[in-house]
């Protein structure tokens, strides 16, 4: 039987990668600036103000799932804007243009709602940035997902953000690169990978990250039969 | 000067137990690519200050993950510095005019030692410019082989503009430039990197020292055992408002007792520094639980035994470029209270790591808080702890400068794969 199960396309083999930020020289004091800042601000600065804040320091867990759903309301003082952009699911889109021009509708929409412009303090000023990724080999590669999941809590958190979110914006169907090597086994491990499917990347830290998909990985191995 | 590769070796090991062997192999795996390149760093003072802390290892770890790193130190005389402390102070955000003679002196002294570094900078593949002080030197390398990148360390979020002018004559043809918050980024025509610094846990300011030689710093200043102490580290330098430390220790006092440190060194570039400590031994008056420490530059294992003896640490400034002290005291448990202002917005998460401050009464409030919540000053401490661990060693900022480096070598493509 053990010849039956497919054989994945190939090994998972283990990336690690940082991110280097530079400023873009936009800034925004008011929601006419901020739209016209990021209409015009590249392309890579969604992605940074989407996901690159997983890589930076953070204390606690974020009131809003990403940089421009913090500052409308931290500096803006608009908390139904912030709700609105933090609903914003980057993986609904084909790419991060089609994920800017979503966000500048939700941006349009609330200027229509209110005549009223509001303006960030002195200090509170939102700064597009932009990110390059660097990514590099780590040497691991591994053939079994069972021989994967005793390794897991040593991945480091750029490992994790390559494999578990970057994959998002790189991969066919904007899922993370763990589930698709598993579905690469063919219908041993789709429910582990429909398990990590599940897990909500929005809300947490990257070691928080990183324990789920461990633990994921652990439960899903104890009680198999 | 070539590090001997056993020393090297054991450098490395002793950060691995530290931060975790999986922060030391990210940081091989990011280096392989960079191995044998030369790099220069260049300042303009070899003790005394974050930059010169910060290059006294960086270099050495550079070299140990492969990389040909030298760290040169300008030189200069009086009238350098005296122009390069203006300059300090105007891009900072002080209406200094600078006069043409000494912006002559600042002309002559980047000349004569791009004279002295000659061969050395122009076949370096990466030349790191730290700061104003030696930004003139690119003028003398028309053929310059390698990627020349302007590394600021201050806060230039608001420069006086004829002095920025002035600089931005130079700063404008580096490859790249790196601030250390977004805020502080002025418009130039290159890439401009967001680099935070970091400290070092292992210098003999941040290691672990033994519980008597923190005791023993209480009779050694003359401190009194009975009551808590608030710290300031820091220059003797107006943005670090020592007068409005003194004026919250004042206004806390009056209801909480406690005993006030203000101990500062003084850098070889800081020639302002003496007046600024004579304005704070006036203010002191004959107040006996105030205790103002000069110390020399290399007083760090001092600075660190008064860190750790501290019940809470301040640094109240008005403008901050990072405030490597900040993290200095966080490493070692302490809450800090800061100025609202610049890098220590970064490192002071307001409530939970310490509080950020407008204000000598805000400080005030503050001290009277952490004084009498006990429970909070430690489990504030803790978190602080921690977050520097994750967040500011130096282990993170050498992290980033090889990832500048691989990123300057591979363009401005948004995604670079690095070969194996």
């Amino acid at each position: 039987m053990e010849n039956a199960t497919p054989v994945a396309k190939g090994p998972f083999v283990v990336k690690d990668c940082d991110l280097i930020t530079q400023a873009t020289g936009i800034r925004a004091s008011n929601l006419k600036e901020f739209r016209d800042g990021l209409s015009r601000a590249p392309v890579e600065s969604v992605y940074h103000h989407f996901w690159g804040r997983l890589m930076r320091p953070q204390f606690d867990e974020p009131e809003y799932n990403n940089d421009f759903a913090s500052w409308t309301m931290r500096g803006l003082n608009d908390k139904v804007l912030a709700e609105r952009l933090s609903m914003v699911v980057p993986s609904d889109f084909e790419d991060l243009e089609d994920l800017r021009r979503e966000i500048l509708e939700v941006l349009d929409q609330r200027s229509s709602d209110s005549d009223l412009l509001p303006w960030a303090g002195g200090e509170q000023k939102f700064f597009f940035l932009q990110s390059q990724i660097v990514i590099f080999d780590t040497g691991l590669t591994f053939d079994h997902p069972l021989d994967m999941a005793s390794y897991l809590p040593s991945f480091s958190t750029g490992s994790i953000f390559f494999h578990f979110i970057d994959a998002r914006g790189r991969t066919e169907h904007r899922r993370d690169d763990f589930s698709l090597w598993l579905r690469g086994f063919g219908e041993e491990f789709r429910p582990l990978a429909r398990m990590l499917t599940g897990i909500d990347p929005y809300f947490s830290s990257l070691k928080e990250i990183r324990k789920l998909v461990t633990q994921t990985f652990q439960h899903y191995f104890e009680e198999r039969p | 000067m070539e590090l001997p590769e056993e020393y090297l070796r054991n450098f490395v090991e002793e950060y691995a137990a530290v931060t975790g062997r999986g922060i030391i192999h990210h940081l091989e795996q990011l280096a392989k690519p960079l191995k044998g390149i030369k790099v220069v760093h260049v300042n303009s003072s070899r003790e005394g200050g974050g930059v010169s802390e910060i290059l006294q290892k960086l270099v050495p770890f550079q070299q140990a993950l492969g990389l040909d790193a030298r760290w040169e130190v300008m030189t200069g005389d009086a009238p350098f510095y005296q122009c390069t402390k203006s300059i300090h102070n105007a891009l900072q955000g002080s209406s200094i005019d600078i006069s043409e003679d000494l912006l002559d002196d600042y002309r002559r002294a980047n000349r004569e030692n791009a004279e002295r570094l000659g061969t050395l900078l122009e076949e370096a593949d990466f030349v790191f410019i730290h700061d104003p002080q030696p930004a003139a030197l690119i003028e003398h390398f028309p053929l310059r082989r390698g990627k020349w990148v302007w590394r600021c360390h201050i806060d230039v979020s608001h420069p006086h503009k004829p002095v920025w002018k002035f600089l931005q004559n130079w700063v404008a043809r580096y490859d790249a430039s790196i601030f250390s918050l977004p805020e502080f980024a002025q418009p130039l025509p290159h890439p401009l990197y967001i680099i935070p610094p970091g400290i070092d846990p292992l210098s003999e300011k941040n290691r672990d020292l033994p519980a008597e030689e923190v005791a023993g710093i209480i009779p050694l200043f003359g401190l009194d055992p009975n009551l808590p102490v608030v710290l300031q580290v820091s220059r003797f330098d107006r943005f670090k408002d020592p007068l409005g430390v003194i004026e919250a220790y004042r206004l806390a006092r009056k209801l909480t007792p406690l005993q006030l440190v203000l101990a500062g060194g003084s850098a070889g570039d800081d020639p302002e520094g003496e007046a600024v400590l004579a304005e704070v031994r006036r203010h002191v008056e004959e107040d006996p639980h105030i205790h103002v420490l000069l110390l020399p530059p290399s007083a760090h294992r001092t600075i660190n035994a008064l860190q750790r003896a501290a019940d809470i640490v301040l640094q109240k400034s008005l403008r901050e470029g990072f405030g490597l002290t900040v993290a200095e005291a966080m490493w070692k448990g302490k809450p800090v209270i800061g100025g609202d202002t610049g890098g220590i917005r970064l490192q002071v998460v307001d409530h939970y790591t310490g509080f950020l401050v407008r204000t000598p009464d805000g400080a005030a409030l503050r001290i009277r808080y952490l004084l009498h919540r006990r429970d909070r000053l430690s489990e504030m401490g803790e978190r602080a702890r921690r977050f520097t661990l994750e967040n500011y060693l130096l282990t993170r900022h050498l992290r980033e400068y090889l990832a500048l480096m691989v990123s300057l070598v591979h363009g401005s493509r948004g995604r670079i794969e690095v070969a194996g």
